[in-house]
């Protein structure tokens, strides 16, 4: 992607947008087409998905055959670069040192940020995610309905391509008709989980995913996606026409160098780069938002990485779309460590991740299958939306919110690690351990839980008072605390996978260590996290309005998920899209009427 | 009463107590363990590795196996996965310059393993002395499968040189077939999903169109 250095900046930009990532893909791309002149902040270095994505080389091309290392947390050919659980100078801490109370933060500092790796999983919220607590009590209604943002969740899945079904299921928003590109196949274990979770009332569906199954339309979509804008829809639909469909090989973890999935790389940054009204400044590290005398933000101040000089840049508004963690710490370390937009005080509060807990199944009826190409669509194909709203509506469940069960593939390229748990060798060697090899591959299925996390006072972030990254900016402390809702749920999905994985003649490797509620993985392993600035309908309550912006500083947005006044069970990053083309539309409606 | 015939009766009991042996290297005392086999001083590959190229073993750190212990790996990966119908035997695919790799490599996992590795092999050449009058690699099959035969009841040092040897072999796209992997190929137009006879055995139908 074309960066530019600092000193071939404009003296003012419309926008400046901090993160590049689905937020501030986004952003870049709605503001751009509309003729906006936008300045993208990227703390990392470029990227170029086309040159650099590793299609097709296999675990003898990589040193420990792309096992997973300390330095490459996902396995060697992750796209994530100069990322993971650590981030090289840029340390966070934990308030207390029990590993149930701390949070992992997962970071990318690349161009396009955690889009590059993502599971690409692109669910809606449904009419419930937005108004939890007037349904059950609990957290956080959202000021908006589903209805507000439905419109944003079918541009985005035009825009970015969604495979998926509808299904008219409970709180499981359908597409428009034709939004959504077909789903591929089932593979024999989504088809051998779908089966069996029937007899239990488990429903299994064709999860909806954002990956090219057939070439995308662009002579359509752009004109719909930009109605009475036609350097826009030219350039849309060249942007789309340059993408391929999905060849059915690779895993979507290592980015996508035919384009068939989404990254802010392939999708958001290529047009928005071609209107010529972005400007993009990577290894640009944000340290605050410059405020005017006048209350509004000027601007923002960064640390140029690769000279180490503090650097100034001017925006008649300014977009933080750094991640939630990263958005709330700028916000606090600004106005030179005072912090703004925090008249609540709830900067920083009620960070939420996802319900994680999972469980390896083996299945005597998958031993020793024909060999067959499982490789798929790069990742799930199937998954189960949560189906158990009516008996938590009547007081049957130990919590109060759902989740959905992801189903991996069975069949997956060796990649370092023994392709097979290894207690199947036991007491073998020769052929007999490689007829053992061929006969458990293929027999083994993963299900994960992806559940909602409720907000909690003891979940939050804050400034280290003493520790500082390496250009002497205070780091994030973090707090975490799961409440009985989540941990429960955790034993509930425990026990569901146990009894799916029974239906279908196997059973459940259990950790003996990490059973029912223990099972439930770390504050932040999920890498959803979300809130930290919370929007909602009341100033004193809450951080944003309902159009992302500060409700002390208007023409500071926030687009990422920090606004997120809840985390449903559904994968955040489709939201994220949603409501930033929608805060990017207000915006531009505000510059048109001079107003910015 | 020449050495191989000893070899062809030796008492099973015998042997195991010799494994045993091998197991019980992992527990040396770490001082020993690390004048035995000096910690790699490398550095990783760091956060922004180049990914699309081909790497070889020993490009990103040195390999650090001794003579000995190369030819106590190759030997032993060539009898947990040796040539046979289902495919390579371990040493076409360079399985033991893996393990080296793997062994040699800065990460806290790695050098876990290498606490088990290095000493292990040593020992095992060191009771095919004893018992055989050879190292390990230069004992017959049948020596080389008794001692297999012991260690497989439950040896640390051989579960974890058969884990890696299993990461290491079934990563070749040459071993692949003896697995039963057949993907990592670009496919034209829609999924095709499992067989018709995948699904037959497996006892599910399809229900995607």
């Amino acid at each position: 992607m074309p960066t530019i250095p600092i000193s071939k900046a404009q003296s003012e930009y419309d926008v400046v947008i901090v993160g590049s990532g689905a937020g501030g893909g986004q952003m870049a791309y709605t503001l751009t087409l509309a003729g906006l002149k936008c300045l993208m902040l990227e703390a990392g270095r470029s990227y170029d998905v086309v040159a650099e994505t590793p299609m097709f080389q296999t675990g003898k091309d990589a040193p420990l055959g792309g096992s997973s290392t300390p330095d490459k947390n996902f396995g060697f050919y992750d796209a994530t670069i100069d990322g993971g659980w650590q981030v090289p100078d840029e340390p966070y801490t934990q308030a207390s040192d029990k590993a149930e109370e701390q949070f992992r933060w997962w970071r990318a500092r690349m161009m396009g940020g955690r889009t590059n790796h993502w599971g690409r999983i692109s669910l809606r919220n449904g009419p419930y995610d937005f108004k939890p607590y007037s349904r059950d009590g609990l957290g956080f209604d959202w000021p908006i309905s589903y209805d507000d943002l439905e419109p944003y969740y079918t541009k985005v899945e035009k825009l970015i391509g969604v495979y998926g079904t509808n299904e008219g299921l409970e709180n499981t928003p359908d597409s428009p008709k034709g939004v959504l590109q077909p789903p591929p196949k089932g593979r024999v274990g989504d088809l051998m989980i779908q089966k069996h979770g029937k007899k239990l009332g488990v429903p299994v569906v064709p999860i909806h995913r954002a990956v090219l199954t057939k070439p995308q339309d662009g002579k359509k979509l752009a004109p719909e996606l930009h109605p009475d804008n036609p350097e826009a829809q030219k350039i849309v639909e060249e942007s789309m026409s340059s993408r391929a469909a999905c060849f059915w090989a690779t895993d979507c973890g290592r980015g996508c160098s035919i384009r068939a999935n989404y990254q802010s790389t392939t999708v958001h940054i290529p047009p928005a780069d071609a209107t010529g009204n972005l400007d993009i400044i990577a290894n640009a590290h944000v340290r605050e938002v410059i405020v005017g005398k006048d209350g509004k933000a000027k601007g923002v101040l960064f640390i140029d990485k690769t000279t180490g000089e503090e650097e100034r840049v001017k925006g008649k508004a300014v977009v933080l779309a750094a991640s939630s963690g990263e958005t709330v710490r700028i916000l606090l370390n600004s106005a030179s460590g005072d912090g703004i937009a925090n008249s609540s005080g709830l900067v920083g509060k009620y960070i939420m991740d996802t319900v994680g807990s999972d469980m390896l199944g083996q299945i005597p009826a998958l031993e020793n299958l024909p060999a067959h190409n499982d490789d798929g669509a790069g990742g799930c194909h199937f998954y189960s939306p949560w189906w158990l709203y009516k008996e938590q509506k009547a007081g049957k469940m130990d919590f109060a919110r759902g989740y959905h069960i992801e189903i991996s593939g069975t069949r997956s390229m060796p990649k370092g690690n023994s392709p097979v748990p290894t207690h199947v060798f036991k007491g073998l060697y020769g052929t007999r351990l490689k007829e053992a090899a061929r006969r458990y591959y293929g027999s083994f299925i993963h299900v994960a839980c992806r559940g909602e996390m409720i907000p909690n006072e003891g979940s939050f972030a804050e400034l280290d008072s003493e520790v500082t990254d390496k250009w002497g900016i205070p780091v994030m402390k973090w707090h975490w605390e799961w409440s009985d809702h989540e941990l429960n749920m955790a034993k509930h999905a425990q026990d569901t996978f146990g009894a799916i994985f029974e239906a279908a003649g196997g059973k459940g490797l259990i950790n003996p260590n990490r059973k029912g509620k223990k099972a439930i993985l770390r504050g932040g392993e999920v890498i959803h996290e979300v809130g930290g600035a919370i929007m909602g309908a009341d100033s004193k309550k809450s951080v944003c309005n309902e159009w992302n912006q500060t409700w002390d500083i208007k023409n500071l947005l926030l687009c990422d998920a920090s606004p997120f006044a809840s985390n449903s069970d559904k994968n955040p990053t489709e939201t994220i899209m949603a409501l930033a083309w929608r805060a990017a539309d207000r915006l531009i409606e505000q510059a048109r009427k001079g107003d910015l | 009463m020449n050495s191989e015939e000893q070899e062809n009766r030796l008492p099973r009991r015998r042997v195991l107590q010799w494994f045993a042996a091998v197991a019980a290297a992992e527990g040396l005392s770490i001082p020993t363990t690390l004048a035995q086999a000096p910690k790699p001083a490398a550095e990783g590959y760091g956060y922004d590795p180049v990914l699309n190229k081909t790497y070889e073993r020993g490009e990103v750190w040195p390999l650090t196996f001794t003579e000995a212990e190369k030819k106590a790996a190759v030997a032993l990966a060539d009898v947990i996965f040796p040539a046979d119908e289902l495919g390579p035997a371990a040493s076409e695919v360079r399985v033991a310059d893996f393990i080296d790799e793997w062994v040699s490599a800065p990460y806290p996992r790695q050098q876990n393993d290498r606490k088990a590795i290095i000493p292990g092999l040593k020992k095992l050449d060191e009771e095919c002395q004893k018992h055989f009058q050879k190292n390990f690699a230069d004992a017959s099959v049948e020596q080389k499968q008794a001692a297999c035969d012991e260690m497989a009841k439950g040896n640390h040092f051989f579960n974890v040189f058969t884990s890696i040897a299993a990461g290491a072999y079934y990563s070749d796209p040459k071993c692949w077939r003896a697995l039963g992997y057949v993907g990592n190929m670009p496919i034209g137009g829609s999924f095709p999903g499992p067989p018709e006879e995948v699904l037959k055995q497996a006892g599910v139908e399809q229900t995607v169109e």
